[in-house]
Parts: structure tokens; sequence; C-alpha cells
């Protein structure tokens, strides 16, 4: 739309920003990219979001929404081409109930078998592998979580697909694989690769070395 | 589903999260099932209607279960139309309401239960201080949202009077037990003024626990917890 202000405040391997910057993709919405320091957080994105002071910020026109699904939602709200959220009422409370799903319950196992080590660690794979395999009774058979095409939960949660891979790797665990979760694995594998969703997602080589990094800072020092 | 189809809830009379539900249903008049469950003692349907969490409240319209309460007060927004609205129709002012009600639940709700059930004098204070840290961020949020109405919604009770004065009773019960002020008026003012307003609301004002009534059964809770969890040495 000529004359929009449209501004996204985001961190380059922010999961979080990733949705926001798949929904603004997939409507064709142009918007101007910052990439903030989390080190050295900047006066605006502390004015924008004094609660949480976190990225992702959406800026439109000079106002700021935050939280990624909060943002999700607003962007669904006011730009109606390709919507995300599906019309009718019941389908739109599943398409919310998965996503918190997702975010309430696989996502801190998810963390928690990247950042614990021993026991803790066991624990929250197994948790993880539990929690992802309730997900998966969410998606069924279908292709994507909005059924033929890509809808709010493929958007919010699409990202675990790529991060799954990068704990497993570096955490040295499996979560998905085809045997346990084969509907889930192949969602995994199917989402990344349409193209408006890889664009956006960052360099594998790129992801790998930063978690790597991030997970050694992790265990330093421990015995 | 239409808007005509029985309506069942299942929730608690004690529970917070049941009552967004009741309000939400009481402000489009629609008439309901309320469904009293015993949580140590859970029902079929529960059980059916929640297989994932098998927790209340659970929101069934025809044969459809509804789960998590935020998004039950959405679903009632989407299916029920007529005025009011609970949520705002603009999409700023939605994403508003959407942030701060969120807010609430994952920041400030965890603060309170923590004081009501929490052990310690310390880790108390602490809770403390952030609650009420986090009350004066949603009392400015108050004057930007009512802006000069008498509730968040405006005239009427929206989304985020829902999601914050459901936890009226629990936060006087709270205060009691802790001799201590949440709801300031000296911090708080404009919502202390609004929690008055708000459970004197026709739709609020049959499903808000007794202040009394709650601090019992409160009290039975805390025993319970602190017999299960007992305090580290």
């Amino acid at each position: 739309m000529a004359g929009e202000s449209v501004k996204l405040l985001g961190f380059w391997c922010s999961p979080y920003a990733l949705r926001v910057k798949w929904a603004l993709k997939l409507k064709g919405i142009e918007y101007e990219y910052v990439e903030e320091d989390l080190v050295n957080k900047s006066p605006q994105l502390l004015q924008y979001n004094p609660a949480y002071k976190k990225i992702p910020v959406l800026v439109h026109h000079g106002k700021p929404v935050v939280e990624s699904l909060v943002i999700l939602e607003y962007i669904d709200d006011t730009w109606k081409q390709n919507p995300i959220l599906p019309e009718d009422p019941y389908e739109r409370a599943v398409a919310r109930f998965w996503a918190k799903f997702a975010d309430d319950k696989c996502v801190p196992a998810m963390m928690g078998a990247f950042t614990k080590q021993g026991e803790e660690k066991e624990k929250a794979v197994k948790e993880a592998q539990e929690n992802l395999k309730i997900l998966e009774s969410g998606l069924g058979e279908k292709s994507f979580f909005g059924g033929d095409k890509i809808g709010f939960v493929d958007i919010a949660v699409g990202w675990i697909g790529v991060w799954v891979r990068l704990t497993e790797e570096v955490a040295e665990v499996n979560l998905v694989d085809a045997k346990t979760m084969p509907l889930l694995n192949a969602w995994f594998e199917r989402f990344p690769e349409l193209p408006t969703i890889k664009e956006c997602i960052p360099p594998w080589d790129k992801l790998l070395e930063h978690n790597r990094n991030f997970h050694k800072r992790l265990t330093a020092g421990s015995t | 589903m239409a808007e005509s189809s029985e309506v069942k809830l299942l929730g608690t009379w004690w529970s917070p999260f049941a009552m967004r539900s009741r309000i939400a249903l009481n402000i489009k008049h629609v008439n309901y099932a309320f469904v009293d469950e015993n949580l140590l003692s859970k029902s079929e349907l529960l059980l059916k209607s929640n297989s994932v969490h098998k927790k209340i409240p659970v929101l069934i319209h025809g044969d459809k279960p509804v789960c998590e309460s935020l998004i039950i007060v959405q679903y009632i927004d989407d299916v029920w139309t007529s005025d009011p609205s609970i949520l705002p129709s603009d999409p700023y002012d939605r994403a508003t309401a959407l942030f701060w009600a969120a807010y609430l639940d994952e920041k400030w709700f965890p603060a309170l239960k923590g004081i009501l059930f929490g052990q310690g004098e310390d880790a108390k204070k602490a809770l403390v201080d952030q609650a009420v840290e986090a009350l004066v961020l949603v009392e400015e949020a108050f004057g930007k949202c009512s802006k000069g109405k008498p509730f968040f919604g405006g005239d009427q009770i929206g989304y985020v009077d829902i999601a914050f004065g459901c936890f009226l009773a629990m936060i006087r019960v709270t205060e009691k037990f802790n001799d201590i002020k949440l709801l300031d008026q000296a911090k708080t003012p404009e919502l202390v003024k609004w929690a008055e307003r708000f459970c004197q609301h026709p739709a609020v004002n049959g499903v808000m626990p007794e202040t009394e009534e709650l601090a019992e059964y409160a009290e039975i809770a805390i025993v319970k917890m602190r017999d299960a969890n007992p305090p580290k040495s």
C-alpha cells in the first residue's frame, strides 16, 4: 500500500522476528527492517516496548505493536489479503490453541533440551518429545496446519522445525524423526521448503555456528 | 456453529479463568449451562473435551470444545456478534488489548499466585514489589485504553476488563492474608475505582465469588499446597 510506514525491529536469528517476517512476506507488505543490538538495546526499542524491552516490534504509522503472536493477529486484522487466521470462529480458536500450546509446552522443553545437562536434559528431551507428539495430533494428515495452504499455526510454529534440527545437532539429542513422528517430521521438511518461507530463514551454517557458540558458553565450566 | 446451538461451560465457582468465560457469555446474553467441576475427580466430559491439558475452563458449543480462557473469550466475541463487542474493532486497539491480557497472564498472575501460595517472607516481598510495579503499568494502560471512559473497553466492559477483573476476588484474598495492598489508592487510584465499577457490573455481579467464601477455600488450598511442598531447610 502506498504511503504505508511499516518498520520491523528484529534480531537476525530470532525465531519470533522470523514469524513476523513470514507474515509480512505472505501479505506482500513492504517494510523497513531494523537489526537491533540485543546487548546494547536502542533507545527506540526501549521506548517502543517498555514492558518487555524485547524484539520483535512492529511499528506501523509510528505506533508500536509488540509480542509476536499479537503482531501476527494485528497484521491479519490490518491487511486483508492472503488471510492467516481462518474465517470460521471455531477454526480460529483451534489455531490459537495450537500456537499457544507450542509456545507454552513445546518451546520451553526444547530450550531445556538445549540448555540443560545430565538428568535434567534427559527429562527435558522426554517432555519435548511428548509435547511435540501432541502438537502432531493438531496437524494430523493435513499438509499444513492451515490445511492445503499455510496459516496461523504454520507461521507461528514453523520455526520450531528448524530449531529442533539445530538443537538435535548441537545438543546431540533426538527429538523428532520419521519413525516416531512421521507427520510432524514431514511437515518440518515441507514447510521450510516453501519459497516465501525459505527466503526469510537465515543460512543454516550461520544459525548452526551461532547456536554452537551459545551452547558452548552455556556448558562451559560444567563438569 | 450456529449461535443457537447449546452452550455448556465447564469450570469452577472459584476459578478466575472460568469467570472470564462466564462474564463474556453474560455480556452477550448467551444462555449456557454451567458445570461446576470437581478438579479432584474430573468428569469424563472434561477429560474428553480438553484431552491435551485436562483443565478448565472449557466452553462446549454444540459438540465443539474450545479451551484456554482468553481464546474462549475471543471465540465468544467471534460467534455472538451482537453489541457490545468485547474486543475493539480498530486493529491497533485490538492489538493493545491482546497485549495487556497476555501480559497479565504471563507476567502478573504468576506473581499473584506466588504471593498467595508461596512461602518465605523475602521471596514474597520480591513478588509483591513485582506485582505492584506491574500494576502501575496496567494503571497507565487503563488511562490509554479507556480514553476517559469507565472501563478498559470504554463505555462497556471489554477484553482487558475481563482478563484483569476476574482476578479481583483473588487479589482481595491475597491482600487480606498477607496484610498488603496490591491495588493501592496511592499508586493505582484509577484501578481502585475501576475495580469497584467492574464488580458492580451486571455481567460480573453473579459470577464473582464473595471474598469470604473464596478466603475459606483458599485457606484449605494453601494448606494442601504447603503439605505437598514443604519449605526446604
